[in-house]
């Protein structure tokens, strides 16, 4: 399965926040990498994504549409720093 | 980083509709299409939109697809490569026409993109049509006067695949040197086979990291992961590399 990556998430993320979050660094629970979201590996399935650490692959986040609601996980962020 | 400037940049949810206002085939495969999208407002080099298609029962499907313009009006260029297996592309390649109504969103992400007050050298590197937000930042560089040495890599299949092929041999200049690499098929007469990039030809014609470059680096996700792959190497730092994957192989 081929991959994106973080800045193909500006977009879906503007419906959630309303700065780009793609500037935005994560801390990786996984491996405590810091980054930048766009560099995370972005899979699609649909309009759903799971985005992965670069460094370690641990899973950062979910995002899933159900018929009704938009399901985001943020498991695999300690942290997120978000410039303003 | 070597650049101070602001990193935040407005997270535009809202579609707009916008309209095509001319095609332009680029490539056997490929054509560049100016929309005009009314409110849209400008956008910064490097940038990209999500454009989002409906059927008439409802299914939809949404791609992100990288900004060729960088200018200040509510006119954007994309340029779009027909994916054999794709869903969208082949539309937009095939089918789209002036006057045809597309959903756009954005401009989106601030992370991908060169700003004119940037005077750090500038290394892009693109893969087939990773060349499009590239084009975006060598024609903000001309359109601005901007000092900043750049240096472009185009990795193509043939000349025939070249994207913006009489813009790019307009814009070379002292202060933007272009290099070609024919991983399939060269022009008549050229010193080198045909043949993929490799970490040799990357280091001999991209500018070194001891000149702390930035470097973007734009294509398909394999090429883009083993160009940055060779860039660290080459002792660039990570943090100078910015990297756009289109997906594909």
């Amino acid at each position: 399965m081929t991959h994106f990556d973080g800045n193909v998430l500006a977009g879906p993320l503007s419906e959630l926040f309303t700065v780009d979050m793609t500037v935005a660094v994560g801390r990786c629970t996984g491996c405590g990498d810091e980054s930048v979201l766009a560099s995370a590996m972005v899979y699609e399935s649909g309009p759903d994504f799971v985005v992965r650490c670069h460094n370690c692959d641990d899973v950062l986040m979910t995002l899933v549409h159900g018929p009704n609601d938009l399901r985001v996980e943020l498991r695999g962020f300690g942290m997120l720093r978000i410039p303003r | 980083m070597t650049t101070t400037v602001p990193a935040v940049t407005p997270a535009p949810s809202v579609w707009k509709v916008g309209t095509v206002a001319s095609v332009h085939t680029e490539t056997p495969t490929g054509r560049s299409i100016m929309i005009d999208v009314p409110g849209w407002g400008g956008n910064l080099a490097g940038q990209h939109l999500d454009l989002r298609l409906s059927a008439p029962d409802g299914y939809q499907a949404v791609r992100s697809y990288s900004i060729a313009s960088a200018s200040a009006g509510d006119r954007v260029e994309l340029a779009v490569d027909r994916l054999p297996d794709g869903e969208v592309s082949p539309y937009l390649v095939d089918d789209l026409q002036v006057g045809d109504e597309l959903e756009i969103r954005g401009p989106l992400g601030g992370w991908f993109v060169w700003r004119p007050e940037q005077t750090e050298p500038v290394q892009l590197i693109g893969g087939g049509s990773g060349i499009v937000p590239l084009m975006a930042m060598a024609r903000a560089h001309a359109a601005s006067g901007s000092t900043a040495r750049f240096r472009l890599l185009y990795s193509v299949r043939s000349p025939r695949d070249v994207f913006f092929a009489d813009e790019l041999m307009a814009l070379a200049s002292p202060n933007f040197e272009v290099t070609w690499v024919y991983t399939r098929e060269t022009p008549a007469g050229w010193p080198t086979p045909a043949g993929r990039l490799s970490p040799a030809v990357l280091e001999a014609s991209t500018i070194p990291a001891s000149e702390m470059p930035s470097v973007f680096v734009c294509g398909p996700t394999g090429f883009v992961e083993s160009v940055a792959d060779w860039l660290v190497a080459l002792a660039h730092p990570a943090a100078s590399v910015k990297t756009e994957r289109f997906g594909g192989k």
